[in-house]
């Protein structure tokens, strides 16, 4: 029921935005994430955006299982 | 970067489980509290994949399963009410209740819609401006905002036909609650990644603060499942419980701060009945008194049957951890997908669906 899944931001209006997943663009609103920016991903659940990608942190994250895979 | 496949590298992800089998050494057992985490443990293969000395748990965090019959009673009452059209994502359509299901109340003719959003609940109330429109409102921390969201946009255009009845459920108290009961032996917790987005990594502190029990905060790709786990087996290990976040792209410390809000803004925790466990204290939300011409339980009166549970169904003991599907003499026998007894069976994150699902017959 906590079902969220990345998506990219095409175009804001407003509240309104369309948000592409695997080719797909969606409806959503962006109430909850004022901060948003065309170009940024973020996180979709029941058609509300609920958090913007971290993408510094996503690079970080990736860094750090590359380090513990290379021990 | 598109924020999925990186999660799913199997090389990193043989690496990572080559770790957590050279660390772990005694006995850990770790609970998922979210009944999506359960799912992508099991469809990944994770169980089989860790070390015989991890013990993966599965947790309440299915806000469907969760949900008590005399509130799923609520909804079939309020769906035989004249010209209501009842909203719900499509996740409690076929949930047993007492006496009936929403599915079975639809196919007797009842105007029963499942919806992808409040904005869909929000168009129909709006194409329907003569018909009560409620949305049944199930969910945890991460969907209550969306739900709040709803009833702003509501006011603002000043609807009369949109209702919300409100069974969200708040996840602290119940991990809390199952601590205290001290029923069975959690050494570590999985904690919920998308409730975290909203409420923020900060209100888990007290898992390694008061209670000495490991805890992280995970995603739902592979990777992100396996850094926590391998988190917690270090935290088990090194006898050093602290809280830490394997999701960090995702949940920040102080959590989405307009989420929580506009949550504060429309609710107001209340006591919240949870199949299994009962009556926790601050553990629901209602609406706000400014916002109860919203309030389905307020603005319509109905009173169902006294609720009932189905006999031998062991959900509520699953939902704590006590026992799992397999102990349940209704599992895979009386009680199926197709034929469903309790929600745990219903509900695509239940662990007993996940069980039938996944789980082969020779485990």
């Amino acid at each position: 029921m906590c079902l969220a899944v990345p998506g990219l931001v095409k175009s804001i209006s407003g509240h309104e935005a369309e948000v592409e997943i695997g080719g797909i663009t969606y409806r959503a609103s962006v109430w909850l994430t004022p901060e948003v920016k065309v170009g940024d991903y973020v996180l979709l659940h029941t058609g509300y955006a609920i958090s913007v990608i971290d993408k510094e942190e996503a690079l970080e994250t990736l860094k750090l299982l590359r380090e513990i895979a290379a021990i | 970067m598109r924020f999925i496949d990186e999660y799913h590298n199997a090389e990193l992800g043989k690496r990572l489980i080559d770790k957590i089998h050279r660390n772990s050494t005694r006995q850990a057992r770790l609970m998922e509290f979210c009944g999506g985490h359960t799912v992508a443990i099991f469809k990944h293969g994770i169980r089989q994949l860790l070390p015989t000395t991890v013990e993966m748990l599965s947790g309440p965090g299915c806000p469907v399963c969760v949900t008590a019959n005399e509130d799923l009673d609520k909804t079939i009452a309020l769906s035989r009410l004249p010209d209501v059209i009842i909203t719900t994502f499509g996740d409690l359509l076929r949930v047993p209740s007492s006496y009936s299901s929403l599915q079975q109340e639809r196919a007797e003719g009842n105007d029963i819609r499942i919806v992808y959003s409040t904005l869909e609940a929000l168009d129909i109330a709006r194409a329907n401006p003569e018909r009560p429109v409620i949305f049944i409102g199930i969910g945890f921390e991460t969907t209550a905002p969306t739900i709040a969201a709803s009833i702003l946009q509501a006011e603002q255009e000043n609807m009369k036909n949109y209702y919300i009845l409100s069974l969200h459920k708040l996840t602290p108290p119940v991990i809390k609650a199952l601590l205290d009961s001290g029923e069975t032996i959690i050494n570590g917790i999985v904690c919920p990644g998308h409730v975290s987005a909203i409420i923020g990594s900060n209100p888990w502190e007290f898992i390694p603060a008061e209670y000495n029990i490991a805890c992280a905060v995970s995603g739902f790709e592979p990777l992100d499942i396996l850094l926590c786990i391998s988190m917690l087996i270090e935290q088990t290990e090194s006898e050093q419980p602290k809280l830490e976040v394997a999701y960090r792209r995702i949940v920040r410390p102080e959590g989405n701060q307009q989420a929580i809000k506009l949550m504060e803004k429309v609710f107001e925790p209340c006591p919240a009945i949870w199949r299994g466990i009962g009556s926790l204290t601050n553990s629901g939300l209602k609406l706000k008194e400014e916002y109860q011409a919203f309030d389905a339980s307020q603005v319509f009166n109905v009173s169902p049957e006294k609720s009932r549970e189905p006999a031998g169904c062991l959900c509520g003991d699953i939902l704590r951890g006590v026992k799992v599907p397999l102990d349940c003499k209704l599992f895979k026998t009386a009680c199926t997908p197709e034929h469903p007894v309790g929600p745990c069976m219903v509900s695509s994150e239940g662990t007993c669906s996940a069980y039938y699902h996944y789980r082969g017959e020779d485990e």
